[in-house]
C-alpha cells in the first residue's frame, strides 16, 4: 500500500481541485460541479470512519440480538426481527442502538444536516 | 427541441391574443427532467402577457409508481383550487393538437420566490414568513374542502395503500435496513382510523410554493400528485424535515409551528386534526422520502440515468432515517 499520498488525501485533492473550477462552468454544470466535490468529500470521511462505524454498529447489534457475528449477518437477522415485529420501538436498547448508529452514518453522508432533535 | 417549442410558443400567442400579437421572451427555467416550464412573455399592444408553459418533454415514468395525473388533469385540478379559493397560478390554455406542443398548458406568471431556503433565510420574507404556516393550513382546508375534479383519474390512497406501495418499491430495490424495516411495521400497526378522503394536493412543501414578499403564499404549483386520501397527509408532508432548510426548530417547511399550521386549518373550515396524526403522516414522507432517494440511487445504478446527482441523492436515506428515529423517540 502507497500511504504517500492516502485515498483520503487523493479524494481531497480531487475536491480542491473541483472546486477551483466551479466559478467557471454553467449553472448547470456547476451544480452538478458541487454535488461531485460533496461526493469526494464523503468517500474521505467514509475512508477515514467507515470500517469503524460499520464495527460499532456490528456490536450494537450483537448486544440487542445476542449473539456476534460479521456486520451483513447482524444486520440481517435484525431487520428480519424487526420486519416480523419480535422487535419494536418497545424493545429495550432498540432505539438507542439504532439512534447511534444513524448519527455515525449521517456524519459520513451528510455532516451538516440539521435533524430535529438537535 | 427547443426550436419547435418557440415555434409552438409564436403560434400560440397568435392563437391567444389575435395575429398581430407576438412572442417576445422566450426561456426554459431549469425544472424537472419529463416536465419543462417555460417562461414567455406575449406582446399584443398593450401591457405584455406574462405567461408560463409546462409541457411533457418525455413519456411519463414516476418513480414512485404512483399514478399521477397528466397535464389536463392538473389544468382541471388548478380550476378546481382557484374556485375553492385556494392561490394558483390562474389556467390560460389547456394545449391541444393545433397547438403542437405535446401535452402542455399554459398559466400566468405569478412573481415571487420558490427555492425553500431562499425562502426560510432570506431577510426579504423576514415579515411574511411568521405567517406562512397559518396560510399554508388555511389554503390545504380549502384544497381539501373542494369538490374533486372528475374523470382525470385521481387516484385513492390512505395509509395502509401507501405503505404497501412503498414497501413494495424498497423491497424490488434490494439492500435491507433496520430503521426502514421498523418503519414500516410500526407504521402499519399504528395506522390511523381511516376518514373520508378529500382532495389532498400531495406534494404540498416548501419548494412547491411561489412566496411573495408582501402577500406570503401566492401561489401552489405541482399538483401532478394531487390523489383522494387522508387529509393529514398534506398537512404531514410540509412537516417532513428534509424541506426544513436547516430550521428544524420550525417544523413547518422551516417557516412555522404546528399550532399555527393547525389554527390555520381550522380557520380555513377545516375540522381539526389531532398532532399525533400529523406526526403520523410526517413519519410516513420521511418514509416515503427514504424510499424515493433509494429509487434516485437505483436509477442510476440500473444505468436509466447517468447524473452524479442520482447517486448522491442514495445517500440521503440517512437523514430520513436519522428523522424516523427522532420520531419514534419522542412517542410516535
Amino acid at each position: 500500500m502507497i500511504t504517500h499520498p492516502t485515498a483520503e488525501q487523493l479524494a481531497r485533492a480531487v475536491g480542491a481541485w473541483i472546486d477551483e473550477i466551479r466559478p467557471q462552468l454553467d449553472e448547470r454544470n456547476a451544480f452538478l460541479a458541487r454535488v461531485a466535490a460533496n461526493a469526494v468529500a464523503l468517500i474521505g470521511r467514509e475512508l477515514a470512519q467507515g470500517a469503524e462505524i460499520e464495527a460499532a454498529a456490528a456490536d450494537r447489534f450483537a448486544k440487542l440480538l445476542g449473539f456476534t457475528g460479521g456486520y451483513e449477518e447482524l444486520s440481517a437477522e435484525l431487520c428480519a426481527r424487526l420486519r416480523a415485529g419480535v422487535y419494536g420501538v418497545q424493545t429495550p436498547g432498540l432505539l438507542a442502538a439504532l439512534k447511534a448508529s444513524a448519527l455515525d452514518q449521517l456524519a459520513i453522508d451528510q455532516p451538516n444536516y440539521k435533524h430535529e432533535a438537535l | 427541441m427547443e426550436t419547435d417549442v418557440l415555434v409552438g410558443l409564436g403560434r400560440l400567442a397568435a392563437r391567444l391574443r389575435g395575429p398581430h400579437a407576438c412572442l417576445v421572451d422566450a426561456r426554459r427555467l431549469s425544472g424537472g427532467a419529463s416536465l419543462e416550464t417555460w417562461a414567455f412573455d406575449i406582446d399584443a399592444a398593450g401591457e405584455p402577457d406574462r405567461l408560463i408553459l409546462r409541457r411533457r418533454a418525455f413519456p411519463k415514468v414516476d418513480p414512485t409508481g404512483f399514478q399521477s395525473v397528466n397535464l389536463a388533469g392538473e389544468a382541471a385540478l388548478l380550476r378546481a383550487a382557484a374556485a375553492a379559493g385556494a392561490p394558483v397560478p390562474p389556467l390560460i390554455h389547456l394545449c391541444d393538437e393545433a397547438d403542437g406542443l405535446g401535452e402542455a398548458h399554459v398559466t400566468s406568471r405569478i412573481d415571487g420566490e420558490t427555492l425553500g431556503r431562499r425562502i426560510v433565510t432570506d431577510p426579504a420574507y423576514e415579515s411574511v414568513r411568521p405567517g406562512l404556516a397559518r396560510q399554508c393550513g388555511e389554503i390545504m382546508a380549502r384544497i381539501h374542502g373542494a369538490p374533486p375534479p372528475p374523470g382525470i383519474g385521481l387516484a385513492v390512497e390512505d395509509a395502509p395503500v401507501v405503505l404497501d406501495r412503498y414497501e413494495r418499491l424498497y423491497r424490488a430495490i434490494g439492500p435491507e435496513r433496520p430503521i426502514l424495516e421498523l418503519a414500516f411495521r410500526h407504521l402499519r400497526v399504528n395506522a390511523p382510523d381511516p376518514v373520508a378522503p378529500v382532495l389532498v394536493h400531495g406534494d404540498f412543501r416548501n419548494g412547491n410554493l411561489i412566496i411573495d414578499p408582501g402577500v406570503g403564499v401566492a401561489a401552489v404549483l405541482d399538483w401532478e400528485m394531487a390523489h383522494l386520501g387522508d387529509p393529514a397527509e398534506d398537512l404531514g408532508w410540509i412537516c417532513v424535515n428534509s424541506w426544513r432548510f436547516g430550521r428544524p426548530d420550525r417544523p413547518v417547511g422551516g417557516f412555522g409551528d404546528y399550532a399555527e399550521l393547525m389554527a390555520g386549518y381550522e380557520q380555513g373550515g377545516g375540522p381539526a386534526i389531532p398532532l399525533g396524526r400529523v406526526r403520523y403522516w410526517q413519519a410516513m414522507g420521511s418514509l416515503m422520502w427514504a424510499v424515493i432517494c433509494m429509487r434516485m440511487y437505483d436509477s442510476w445504478a440500473s444505468g436509466l440515468t447517468n447524473s452524479v446527482e442520482r447517486p448522491m441523492i442514495g445517500r440521503r436515506v440517512s437523514e430520513a432515517e436519522i428523522d424516523l428515529i427522532n420520531l419514534f423517540e419522542a412517542g410516535l
